[in-house]
């Protein structure tokens, strides 16, 4: 769902690039404060990943195709803050290398498909975290469905875009439910392709998935049984 | 510190993983309008979307200028996207911790 140049006007863009490049500062920060070397190469890899996964448009009804976003996947695996630079590197790779969504659309997509599928994806999967039980099936189950949530509220994002700033004249009821109706549909796809990822790298590396840390034994805190005996 | 487990295979088998669906079931990927141009093209404000200023690019369109095999064309441009995305989202990190152990130098490693 890349944005062109010319559905949303240029006021609302120049806005949008201007809180987007807020949020990636703030990202920036954030990530800094817990940055570890390893995060690096993960890093690197969850936006080649994504990159690759976004390539693969899947027919969702005649005639549309969907394809994933995937910030809900990011943040589980390396966390929100690190996995929405991902998004946007992502995004600025294929604006400016692949003519993929408008040059001056370009903060409104790293919003929209980068930081809403982010931050609404990773709270509902904290959410559902805290209800499911603590398991590698609960956190695929978790991220699956949060997924899900995020492409819907990215599909709500645009709408709020058009409502604020879009062109051609459409009403925004009916831009509203046909995005919110097809998104449902490319949704299930995004679902189904985080639960994929996150439950082959829980098998593989259970340790490397940021949204399941407090599954890994060796971050656990344990106390010398010698200590109680003092 | 808890040992923790080597990460280089694991990094190299996604980097496969990521450049095999890139060039070999990306060219295979539907080509029908996604869903917000199938939703700009119902409510008919599609015709307001204006030509992508760098649409004469290289590898504009995901496709490689100069290879005219369209499923050739579209892997390659994909291959060179797993590269550039990889390396992009590797060095804004190196250039957080760069920036960052400038700022403050980190504390003497513990020995003991």
């Amino acid at each position: 769902m890349h944005i062109p140049d010319g559905f949303i006007d240029a006021r609302t863009s120049l806005a949008g690039a201007a809180v987007a490049a807020g949020l990636v500062g703030v990202s920036v920060k954030q990530a800094a404060r817990t940055l570890d070397d390893r995060q690096i190469p993960l890093a690197g890899l969850t936006a080649a990943y994504i990159f690759a996964l976004q390539m693969l448009n899947f027919p969702v009804v005649s005639g549309t195709s969907g394809h994933l976003l995937g910030g809900c996947m990011a943040a589980v695996l390396v966390g929100p803050w690190v996995g929405s630079l991902c998004m946007a590197v992502v995004f600025m790779i294929q604006a400016l290398v692949f003519a993929d969504g408008g040059l001056s659309a370009l903060g409104l997509n790293i919003i929209v498909m980068g930081y809403v599928t982010c931050f609404v994806g990773y709270g509902i999967f904290l959410l559902l975290r805290s209800i499911l039980p603590p398991s590698r099936r609960g956190v695929t189950v978790s991220a699956a469905v949060a997924a899900w949530c995020g492409v819907i509220g990215s599909a709500l994002v645009f709408v709020l875009y058009y409502a604020i700033g879009g062109t051609g004249g459409a009403s925004v009821r009916t831009v509203m439910s046909a995005m919110v109706g097809v998104h449902a549909l490319v949704g299930i796809g995004e679902a189904l392709l985080t639960g994929v990822t996150v439950g082959a790298v829980l098998t593989a590396r259970p340790d490397l998935v940021y949204g399941a840390r407090d599954l890994t034994p060796d971050l656990e805190l344990r106390v010398p049984a010698t200590v109680g005996s003092l | 510190m808890a040992r923790r487990r080597a990460i280089g295979a694991f990094v190299g088998i996604g980097l496969l993983v990521a450049t095999m669906l890139a060039f070999f079931v990306s060219p295979f990927a539907s080509s029908q309008p996604d869903g917000l141009e199938r939703v700009s093209i119902d409510a008919g404000f599609d015709k307001t979307a204006k030509a992508h200023a760098l649409a004469d690019g290289p590898l504009a369109d995901y496709a490689v200028r100069g290879v005219d095999q369209e499923r050739l064309s579209t892997g390659l441009s994909g291959i060179v996207g797993v590269v550039l995305c990889f390396a992009l989202g590797a060095g804004v990190f190196v250039a957080i911790r760069a920036v960052r152990s400038r700022q403050a130098p980190p504390p003497a490693p513990f020995s003991g």
